[in-house]
């Protein structure tokens, strides 16, 4: 349908909207035009770069397409999601690589003091300087200098829910001083926090042991024997 | 019309809307509305397949021209194997991973390959949360029973029994690996009501429910040092020339190389196709989700199952532009949020099952009841406001920070003000065709999560994805480490591509494209 024919009661009337306004943009270092308002992402493919290393679920969750950017005549380097940040004209960004931060291994069952081992696992974790640059490129907005600090302090329940958020896009990695990589600090005290420090949810082992028990066996039988119309009647009768 | 001015009709008629009760449609009315207005009814979309073994049978034009598509590697390749092992699965998201940790379990030597990066895959966006029946009022007879209503009566009831009666298992698995799931102030898991579900079930991580398993599941495989190869993307299997799987071939990403790999069984967990963009429909998967097991299978000789039906999710964002596809999540509906169509009125009771939702939504749309955005999409509003109303302020925020986050980005407050929506390409209902074990119809050839097919029949209830993924992730990956340890490695022919091209030789149109086709084709040629 026309968008001319169509009632213009319900519809979202800014016809310049229709008519995309090109703006310039510098990618890695070079001009181009782009349409404003596309995506960083929709930006690189617009002007015929092919992305593998950087797409990657495209919604804002998986963290592969971490990004530098700077707005027209701002001196300060942002950091933000390229699926999910609209280019504006004059602003400059690149891609990010992948950063080579050591991620410590563990057997989480064999872990005897887990939130003392976070020390022997990540050693550098309380050599933060609380320079702050971490939480300043954190795209999604976690205070992770002061996570960092809480993991160090053991309260890993703050810190499973502060990062709840963390799409481990490594952005606090390469800007640490420390060396310290906070979203894999983070991971480890989140998990810890689940597998160690939280209540063991009863009415699901109760679950668990009645099926071993064959509690539901019965019902079981009498709804895999029914023929095609009986079963059909008996999910049509559900509320 | 100004965006606000429209925003405000939903606004105005909220407290009138909030009285009403709509019921669900009734078994004959609920066909026809799908018969008329779902996508999967629209019969110019789809041809038969030419040749193999789901010959005759209809698909979407879109992924026939790929099953009959050719493979990129040439018949003379060099299949000196650079790795040999007992288990290659195929495919780093949330069955792939699963499926790579229960092989390591049982002692096998795993090589876990995938074409982007370990973790990039939908389920990391899933926001709804795991459908599993724990409480004391709910069975997993109920979940069955639901899941089977839900799909039809197509599901096939092994497979889905399987999953049911595993699930309280699998919450039990990730709870061990550090998932946080909501829980109630006594310490049992919180459960939440989805869409065309009797009873609440579902657990969740907030609305970060995929990402919380994906980032465990992800820092687990590394934990255990499986060998991992990323960006390299399997373009097709090896046979021992008699119908068993033997292996596959790879191609690095970086070099263009192939790198035959030797298995004693593989695992295809590459998901599904939405970035086939069927139908021209906008989707919420991730970049590679182009359906890459369904031609390799399909080539090798497995028989593929409902490649005829597709979930399109009710609630894809259609404004602002940037978000054009991108999920809101059910879960907004669960809560009570209303669809509303642009005369401020509700069209559907909002808990329907997700096809009866889209087919109501499509319908208001087509017969002029829809609003129009800026780029001429169109779409009805979702009353997220409704939710901080219903059940006190702040709730948007403390229960789907990932929603708000998403469209404030744009500068838009869910909280305080509508959004537009329209369905979005979510899921492939069917696929390949497994036993109870994820095995296909080719020995040796397993196949988990979207990939295949069966277990949800024409349409999949919110929840049981991330449950499917967990139970024939863990099953394929334990059946195939079993396997392994008592076999060698079979010898390794592409004897299976020599007489699939030699058959489609014999139709005309064949052979068209390269499959699996790995990335959607959206950069700019001029």
């Amino acid at each position: 349908m026309d968008v001319k024919e169509f009632d213009k009661n319900v519809a979202i009337d800014q016809d310049e909207a229709l008519r995309p306004k090109m703006v310039t943009v510098e990618i890695a270092g070079k001009k181009h035009e782009v349409p404003e308002g596309i995506t960083v992402i929709k930006a690189l493919w617009y002007t015929g770069q092919e992305v593998i290393r950087g797409a990657g679920c495209l919604g804002g969750y998986c963290g592969a397409c971490a990004t530098y950017y700077r707005t027209k005549d701002d001196p300060k380097v942002r950091t933000c999601l390229a699926c999910s940040t609209a280019v504006e004209d004059g602003m400059s960004f690149t891609m990010v690589p992948p950063f080579p931060a050591r991620k410590a291994t563990y057997q989480l069952s064999e872990l005897k003091d887990p939130k003392q081992d976070l020390f022997n696992l990540y050693p550098e974790t309380p050599l933060c300087r609380n320079c702050n640059a971490c939480t300043e490129a954190c795209p999604q907005g976690i205070d992770v200098r002061d996570g960092v600090w809480r993991a160090v302090f053991g309260d890993f329940k703050a810190v499973s829910e502060m990062f709840m958020d963390c799409v481990m896009c490594g952005l606090c990695v390469p800007v640490c001083i420390a060396d310290i990589a906070p979203n894999l600090v983070a991971v480890y005290a989140s998990r810890v926090q689940g597998a160690f420090f939280t209540e063991k949810p009863n009415r699901l082992h109760e679950r668990i042991e009645e099926i071993r028990q064959g509690k539901y066996d019965q019902e079981w039988d009498k709804i895999l024997t029914m023929n095609e119309q009986q079963i059909k009647d008996v999910c049509a009768a559900i509320k | 019309m100004k965006l606000e001015a429209l925003q405000g009709l939903v606004h105005k008629t909220r407290d009138a809307r909030r009285q009403q009760t709509i019921p669900k449609f009734p078994p004959n009315e609920r066909d026809t509305l799908i018969k008329k207005y779902h996508p999967d009814s629209r019969e110019n979309a789809y041809r038969p397949i030419k040749f193999g073994p789901n010959a005759g049978e209809l698909t979407v034009r879109e992924l026939a021209a790929l099953l009959e598509g050719d493979s990129p590697v040439p018949a003379d390749l060099d299949l000196t194997p650079t790795y040999s092992v007992d288990v290659l699965v195929i495919g780093g998201g949330g069955a792939g991973s699963a499926a790579a940790l229960h092989a390591h379990a049982q002692g096998a030597k795993v090589l876990l390959a995938t074409k982007l990066r370990l973790g990039d895959s939908n389920t990391v966006m899933a926001q709804g949360g795991i459908q599993i029946a724990i409480t004391s009022e709910d069975s997993p007879v109920q979940h069955f029973l639901d899941t089977l209503k839900g799909g039809h009566m197509k599901n096939d009831h092994t497979l889905l029994k399987t999953m049911v009666e595993e699930g309280p298992s699998i919450a039990k698995w990730l709870l061990d690996l550090g998932v946080l799931f909501d829980r109630d102030p006594d310490g049992n898991l919180h459960v939440k009501k989805g869409g065309g579900s009797s009873k609440p079930r579902l657990l969740t991580c907030s609305d970060y429910t995929g990402l919380e398993i994906m980032r465990v599941l992800k820092d687990e495989v590394l934990n255990q040092q499986i060998q991992l190869l990323e960006f390299s993307a399997a373009v097709e299997l090896l046979s021992d020339g008699d119908g068993t799987c033997t292996g596959a071939i790879l191609q690095d990403l970086d070099n263009k190389r192939f790198v035959v790999v030797a298995a004693k069984a593989v695992i295809l967990a590459t998901g599904g196709i939405g970035r086939l963009h069927i139908q021209g429909f906008p989707t919420s998967n991730h970049y590679g989700a182009t359906g890459d097991a369904l031609p390799m299978a399909y080539r090798i000789g497995a028989k593929l199952l409902q490649i005829d039906t597709f979930q399109y999710h009710p609630t894809g964002a259609v404004y602002p532009e940037q978000l054009v596809g991108a999920l809101v999540t059910e879960g907004i509906r669960s809560e009570g949020g209303h669809l509303v169509n642009a005369n401020g009125e509700r069209f559907v009771n909002e808990l329907d099952t997700r096809d009866v939702v889209s087919s109501s939504i499509i319908r208001e749309c087509e017969e002029g009841r829809g609003v129009r955005t800026t780029t001429g999409r169109l779409g009805v509003w979702l009353d997220t406001p409704l939710l901080d109303i219903e059940h006190g302020p702040r709730t948007l925020e403390k229960h789907f920070p990932a929603m708000v986050r998403q469209f404030k980005r744009y500068g838009l407050d869910i909280t305080k003000d509508p959004v537009l929506i329209y369905p979005t390409l979510h899921y492939q209902n069917g696929g390949v065709q497994i036993d109870v074990n994820g095995e296909s119809g080719v020995r040796h050839l397993f196949v988990a999560g979207e990939a295949s097919g069966g277990l949800h029949g024409r349409n999949r209830l919110m929840g049981n994805s991330l449950l499917d993924l967990m139970v024939f992730g863990k099953r394929a990956g334990t059946t195939a480490a079993e396997r392994a340890k008592a076999m060698k490695h079979g010898k390794l022919t592409l004897e299976h591509l020599t007489r699939f091209r030699a058959e489609a030789r014999k139709h005309s149109g064949a052979l068209a494209v390269r499959s699996p086709m790995l990335f959607p084709d959206y950069v700019r040629k001029e």
